[in-house]
This record gives structure tokens, C-alpha cells and sequence, in this order.
């Protein structure tokens, strides 16, 4: 366990000094698009440099190191609560090793704990597969993007939203429209639909980790996807939300299926630094790759 | 920063800062909001300094405090407690990301103060401007996310997007965004 403690705070490493290349190249398209000396061209070329100097420098590439979110796959016969605790000491090693911000702050007391770990913290979801390696997903949950996070619970007369995709697509639009600049644009948006509170919620984070690159399995989605983009971008509120053409990078959704009675539709934002990163872990060897 | 710098400053305008920047963030804010400690009892004098909105990383190394990262954190947070702090301890810049509402806008105006937006995201760029940590309030008590830093920086880069003449930016983004919000909710839009 001590092996893939070091491996856990070796993937810390790697998710908050460096982005996803995928998100990487997204940003650069931007940056090509937007007007010269524009307030979106200048944000975005100072982004681009810290992403290498982070990288260069090994450092967090930003200071608010989030929250810890954790989405583990493992193969059956391996302890749930061992993943558990090696999480969690691997979370103590990388706060103070990287370092990272500690962000697990007590509500009773406001104590912040030093080391990000707490009740709660870091979230970790564990699933079981049927595969034969151990997947660690990590995602750095910036908390700038997170409070901009939105649940809707359809119909919603305000917004004309009826209990169909094309209501989802208008709750996205409001969830943008409210955050404005406040959660660092341009955003990647996950999308969560279902019958309960807490079963959309996680689905719409669990859509952040897919690469923006990749196509909706169902067509539907897909074209819904494509179009919520230019809709979000066409708002004009741009890169760090002082105007540009574009507002957001990508939107991934994703469907549960729900009660006769409830619509529930969360909203997850993630900020331009989509700090997530994965570690396919081989369980006859213990050897592992890290990538983002 | 002098009232008169502050005039000279308007929507829009990229400023390179120089000088020094004073950190707080939430705690910092509602501790200055409702403990309203007197100005002699805080080690820095806060007249005509940049509050900075930031929850930096700070590395204590042999030779000191050294700034590992430092972007700006959402600036709406402490929209309830700006513009008093603003009249009664003499700040001339708040500094963020995400922009600020309507009080901290009519504070700007009466007081002589600007809203710098910098770049949210970017703390190795913006740290990389920090020359120097040269002090720092409440460290015990706030830890150091909350704790007021000093940081004296070189070439700093942030724009202007609410001034003291009452323009914002950032309504004017609002109001146009507003707008294209309300075809696209449209009921029955075509397309």
C-alpha cells in the first residue's frame, strides 16, 4: 500500500501542475480566435504561460488547489476501506510535499485542518469493475467554478423550462448567465439529469472527467452538446468574463433515468484550469502510468 | 495610490502595478467588517494600498516567505463588507477576479477607489511578480489562506473594469449577455 500511496501523491503531482492536454490545446484555439490586445487574447496569453511555468516550476498552476474529488474503480477483492485510508494519507504527503493549499475547514469550529483532509474531505467515490486494473481518477475541484454550480428541479416557469432537453438546455444557459466571469471562463460544463438530488449532482461532476474531445454515445445528446456551446459562447461574457467569443469549451452530458414525478438537472462548472488526472494501476504487476 | 492616481484610471485601462499589495480575503473581510479594529492596531498602513483578493501559497524557506502561487480568488464574496472598508480604512484598489456589485460601485465613486480584475487561474504567472513577501497579519489566527499577506510586486498585470466615475464593466457584459439570454429562453425559437 505504501507503493500506491506514493503513486496517489505522484498523481496529485501531475493533476495540479499540469492540465490535460486536451484542455491545453482547446485554450490555444481560443487564443488564435480572439481579437488582438483584447481583453480575452491578453487573459488568455498570460494563461497560456503560467500553464508552462507551472509545469516548468512543478508548482500548483493555481493556488486555490480545490477540492479533492476522488472517482476510484476497483477490481473485485480489494479492500474498499484500505483505498480509503491510502487516499487519504497520500492527501496528507501531497499537501505538504507539492505543496497545496489546505482547503478542509472545520464548520464547527472554522479550524482549517493543515493537511486537506477532514469529515468528508477528500470526496471519494468508489465503484467496483469488473477489469483488472485499479483506476484512480482525480479532479482538483476549483471552488471558484464550484459555487457556480447549479440544481434545477424542471418544470421552472421563470426560465420556460419544460421537462425536456430543451429545458436542460435553458438551465445551462442560466446557470452561465448567473455566473457571469465569477468561476474563470471560458468553462467546461457537465450536465447530470435524473431522479434524485444526489444521483444528478454526481453524475454532472463524473461528466468533467470526460475529454472534451470525446462524442456522446447518444446522438441526441451530442447535437444537444454542440448546440449548448454556441448558445453559451453567443452570451459574449468571454474568457475571465470581460467579453470574447468564447464562454465556454466544452459541455458533456449525462442521463440517469428519473421518477414519473421528478426532473431533477444539475449543473457542474468547471473553471479554463480543468485540473484532472488518471492512474491506470496494473494489479498482477503494480505497475502503473499516470496521464492527464 | 492617491485619489488623484485614482481618477486618472478608467474602465478598461491595463495597469502594470508596482509597489505594494495588501492580501484578504473572506475571514479577513468580515473580521475588518465587524471587529473594526482601529487603524494603529494593524501593523500596515492600509491608506492608498491595493486590497487583493487572494488566498495565496506561501512557502516559509531560511530566508523567508516566498509567494509559490498567488491568482486571485471570486471578489462577489465579500461584496457585503468592501465598501465600508473602503471608507473607513482608505484602500484606493480592490483587486480580484468576477468584478463586484452595485454598493461596492457607489463606494468607488464617493471614496476614490478602483476595482482591478486580474487573472483568475494564473498563480504561478502572477506569483512569478511577486518580488517579495514582506510581512504578514494574522497568520496564527486566520492560517494561511485568510491571513493578510504584504507583497511587494513588479509588473503586475490587471485591468480596470469598475472605476470611480461609476461605469463597470461588468454590468455592461451583464446587461448585453442579459439580452441574448432572453432570445435564446424564448419558448418557441426556431433553430
Amino acid at each position: 500500500m505504501i507503493h500506491l500511496r506514493n503513486a496517489i501523491v505522484e498523481l496529485y503531482r501531475k493533476a495540479a501542475t499540469s492540465l490535460p492536454a486536451d484542455v491545453v490545446s482547446a485554450l490555444q484555439n481560443v487564443h488564435r480566435k480572439e481579437k488582438k490586445g483584447s481583453n480575452a487574447a491578453l487573459a488568455l496569453s498570460v494563461m497560456l504561460e503560467n500553464i508552462s511555468g507551472a509545469v516548468k516550476t512543478v508548482r500548483p498552476l493555481c493556488q486555490d488547489t480545490g477540492v479533492p474529488v476522488f472517482f476510484v474503480r476497483v477490481p473485485v477483492g480489494l479492500s474498499h476501506l484500505q483505498i480509503r485510508s491510502t487516499v487519504i494519507k497520500a492527501t496528507q504527503i501531497a499537501t505538504r510535499e507539492i505543496p497545496l493549499r489546505p482547503n478542509a475547514v472545520d464548520i464547527l469550529t472554522e479550524k482549517n485542518s493543515g493537511d486537506n483532509t477532514g469529515i468528508g474531505f477528500p470526496v471519494i467515490y468508489i465503484d467496483e469493475t469488473k477489469g483488472r486494473n485499479l483506476v484512480i481518477d482525480l479532479m482538483l475541484k476549483g471552488s471558484g467554478s464550484e459555487n457556480i454550480g447549479q440544481l434545477y428541479k424542471l418544470p421552472l416557469e421563470e426560465l420556460h423550462a419544460e421537462r425536456d432537453l430543451e429545458g436542460v438546455r435553458k438551465c445551462v444557459l442560466d446557470t452561465v448567465y448567473k455566473a457571469q466571469g465569477k468561476g474563470c471562463p471560458p468553462y467546461i460544463i457537465g450536465v447530470g439529469i435524473g431522479a434524485t438530488k444526489d444521483q444528478v449532482t454526481r453524475l454532472s461532476k463524473e461528466q468533467l472527467l470526460r475529454r472534451l474531445d470525446d462524442v456522446n454515445r447518444y446522438p441526441v445528446l451530442s447535437r444537444l452538446e454542440k448546440r449548448i456551446i454556441d448558445d453559451v459562447n453567443s452570451l459574449g461574457i468571454g474568457t475571465i468574463g470581460l467579453g470574447g467569443r468564447t464562454t465556454s469549451l466544452g459541455v458533456k452530458i449525462g442521463i440517469n433515468h428519473r421518477h414519473p414525478a421528478s426532473y431533477f438537472v444539475d449543473i457542474s462548472v468547471s473553471c479554463w484550469a480543468d485540473r484532472r488526472a488518471r492512474m491506470i494501476w496494473d494489479m498482477k504487476s503494480s505497475k502503473y502510468k499516470i496521464q492527464n | 495610490m492617491t485619489r488623484k492616481d485614482v481618477l486618472d484610471l478608467h474602465v478598461g485601462d491595463v495597469v502594470l502595478i508596482q509597489g505594494l499589495l495588501v492580501t484578504g480575503r473572506d475571514k479577513l473581510h468580515t473580521y475588518l467588517f465587524n471587529e473594526r479594529p482601529p487603524k494603529e492596531r494593524i501593523p500596515f498602513n492600509l491608506e492608498g494600498t491595493i486590497l487583493y483578493h487572494c488566498g495565496p501559497i506561501i512557502e516559509k524557506t531560511p530566508q523567508g516567505y516566498r509567494c509559490i502561487a498567488g491568482g486571485p480568488t471570486t471578489s462577489m464574496r465579500v461584496e457585503m463588507y468592501e465598501s465600508r472598508i473602503i471608507e473607513e480604512y482608505g484602500i484606493r484598489g480592490a483587486m480580484g477576479k468576477g468584478g463586484m456589485g452595485r454598493r461596492t460601485l457607489h463606494a468607488l465613486k464617493e471614496f476614490g477607489c478602483v476595482y482591478l480584475h486580474t487573472i483568475g487561474g494564473a498563480a504561478v504567472y502572477l506569483a512569478d511578480r511577486v518580488k517579495r513577501v514582506s510581512g504578514v497579519w494574522k497568520l496564527e489566527e486566520f492560517g494561511m489562506t485568510e491571513a493578510m499577506w504584504i507583497l511587494e510586486v513588479n509588473d503586475f498585470p490587471a485591468i480596470v473594469t469598475m472605476d470611480a466615475f461609476g461605469k463597470s464593466l461588468h454590468d455592461k457584459i451583464e446587461r448585453k449577455s442579459r439580452t441574448v439570454l432572453k432570445e435564446l429562453l424564448e419558448p418557441h425559437r426556431v433553430g
